[in-house]
């Protein structure tokens, strides 16, 4: 019989099974993850604090992740010829705050991510904090907030989803 | 190796790769040719510094590179704005590393602690006898650091020229300071202020691609069918009255047709400027935010705010490195690295008066638009790259601008001073590139 909250061990699964399905390309999967009212989000400065009155270099809700996704099929996506193929390698995840009774979870997850395209090439060294909401027995993504380590360098075009 | 050098003391081959309607490859992708263009092109012109609203109090400073050279963008204390070298007199070592701060009243060298007032001139070298009867107080060292002479602040807008020599502030931009006016007079105070930090987008092409392209009304329905179009599709379903989002509204658009963007207009201006959007653009259609009509009304009576608010101009690039769009307040700095490497910077405003709501549709296109993530930002960086590695194909060695020529389009802006044209005309690409070949050629 299934628990009526996630255990750690799930929350740590989660978190690996969620980057693995962007590695995967399996991203309409990934997309059915993200709560209705979820956000992908990646600032443009160390310790933003917000994503309306400051530039970001992505912060999507549910629409926009699906503009990107079916972009990434769109055969004119010229700058997908050839596709751009990515890995994220995760330390195990902290749980930062476990709030059982609103059912609510932030995890942090330090990640080494590669980007290649061709015959280039693109590190980056990132933390993923994971807002999780545990609702009609599985979880969903409220906020995926990325902060890369170089957020405010001069970078090139990253196009899959760190 | 020994480089044979082809255009520095070659006046007539390097004239020879601008056509009236055609230019050379080499423009684009000789190393030669990109420092040639920061010694001429780049410290002849007048430069894009910064925004005054970034140094709000005395000792406050930017850094930035400009043709190739260290500089320092600073508030000094009389409030006056000042742009320094940032070049230490004693051995040349850069006296500021970080991208913006407070100086407090001195500048002072991290490695002999030479120090500086804020206009550069020296204020104290330590164990100074040490330099009595020496030469040092012949030489360039004993003047502080190198101040740009021609500094202008247009509506916070700080430009530089390093050349001694050139145009006047006014007389190289001339009409086309129209389109910054209307970006100040877009807030309710009527100035503006630089607001949620910078997006840094690393193109691996030249500068010119992107330059050119701000009003290359020819590439959005082609370039961007893959992410506006997208978005457009994506929208298709939703009943008329559908609340649509910021989002939607302002990618969308990137796909109008053909017609569209032909009747939006393009104006050119002496001296490489240019604006497309005369008559209306892709900005036209964006819905109203709160009460910043209201306010804008009160600010400066029905007539004039319409006015203002009627000017939705498309890009207007001021050449060769600031583009701007007053309509949705962002704008985006070319810094040249290399023949085949350029730094876009994009900064936002926030218009001092306004609903908050207003920068955060700015900072909205902005990200849509400009950021290193944005899905546009990835159709048009491709289309760069793929022609700076497509024109090393042989075969021909030109790339077109022949679209609407007009053998008479040079002396008509002479005599006008600005001139209209049909919005997919190549015209403001012309006119860049008779800017170029003046200010490469210039004695």
């Amino acid at each position: 019989m299934k628990e009526d909250r996630p255990s750690p061990g799930e929350l740590a699964r989660f978190i690996r099974h969620e980057a693995r399905l962007i590695d995967e390309k399996r991203l309409d999967e990934w997309l059915a993850l993200f709560a209705e009212d979820g956000h992908y989000w990646v600032p443009a400065t160390p310790g933003q604090p917000d994503a309306l009155g400051h530039n970001s270099l992505a912060y999507e809700d549910t629409l926009l992740l699906k503009l990107r996704i079916e972009r990434l099929k769109s055969p004119r996506a010229y700058s997908q010829r050839p596709p751009s193929r990515c890995l994220h390698v995760l330390q195990e995840p902290d749980f930062e705050a476990l709030d059982y009774e609103r059912g609510e979870f932030v995890t942090r997850t330090p990640f080494l991510y590669t980007e290649t395209r061709g015959d280039e090439s693109q590190r980056y060294a990132a933390t993923a904090w994971h807002t999780l909401a545990w609702s009609d027995e599985r979880l969903r993504i409220r906020l995926k907030r990325v902060e890369l380590l170089n957020c405010d360098a001069a970078l090139p075009s990253i196009q899959l989803f760190l | 190796m020994r480089t044979v050098s082809k255009y520095r003391n070659h006046p007539g081959a390097l004239g020879a790769l601008v056509e009236a309607d055609r230019v050379h490859r080499d423009v684009y992708t000789d190393p030669e040719i990109f420092q040639l263009e920061m010694e001429r092109l780049w410290s002849r012109a007048w430069v894009y510094a910064g925004h005054a609203s970034q140094v709000p109090n005395e000792g406050d400073y930017l850094t930035l590179d400009i043709a190739a050279q260290p500089l320092l963008m600073l508030r000094h204390t009389d409030g006056s704005i000042r742009v320094l070298v940032n070049r230490c007199a004693h051995k040349g070592t850069k006296l500021v590393g970080d991208p913006a701060g407070n100086a407090g009243k001195t500048l002072r060298c991290p490695y002999h602690a030479w120090t500086y007032r804020l206009d550069g001139s020296i204020l104290n070298i330590p164990l100074q006898q040490g330099y009595d009867g020496t030469r040092l107080a012949e030489t360039d060292a004993c003047r502080g650091l190198a101040a740009v002479k021609h500094v202008e602040v247009y509506r916070g807008f700080v430009f530089v020229r390093l050349c001694a020599e050139g145009a006047s502030f006014q007389d190289y931009f001339g009409g086309s300071l129209s389109s910054i006016d209307n970006l100040a007079d877009r807030a309710p105070q009527g100035e503006l202020e630089i607001a949620g930090g910078c997006l840094r987008f690393l193109h691996n092409c030249n500068w010119k691609m992107f330059v050119e392209n701000l009003n290359d009304t020819m590439h959005p329905m082609i370039a961007h069918a893959s992410s506006a179009g997208t978005a457009k599709k994506l929208w298709e379903g939703q009943p008329a009255d559908a609340p649509k989002p910021m989002a939607i509204e302002q990618i969308a658009p990137f796909a109008s047709d053909y017609k569209f963007f032909d009747d939006m207009g393009v104006r050119v201006y002496p001296h490489g400027h240019s604006f497309s959007g005369v008559n209306f653009s892709i900005h036209s259609s964006y819905a109203a935010l709160g009460d910043y009509e209201a306010l804008m009304q009160q600010a400066y009576g029905e007539e004039r705010a319409r006015q203002i608010l009627g000017t939705v101009r498309h890009n207007t690039v001021y050449y060769p490195s600031l583009t701007i769009k007053g309509a949705i307040q962002s704008i985006r700095v070319a810094r040249p690295l290399a023949a085949d490497r350029t730094l876009i910077e994009s900064w936002t405003f926030r218009l001092k008066g306004a609903p908050e709501v207003l920068l955060e549709r700015t900072v909205t296109y902005n990200r849509l638009i400009n950021s290193p993530m944005s899905i546009v930002g990835h159709d048009d960086l491709h289309c760069y790259r793929a022609i700076q590695e497509g024109l090393a194909g042989e075969g021909n060695e030109w790339v077109s601008l022949h679209r609407n020529f007009d053998s008479g389009e040079a002396a008509a802006l002479e005599q006008r001073r600005e001139l209209t044209c049909n919005g997919t005309s190549d015209a403001s690409m012309r006119n860049q590139f008779r800017a170029w070949r003046e200010l490469m050629l210039a004695a």
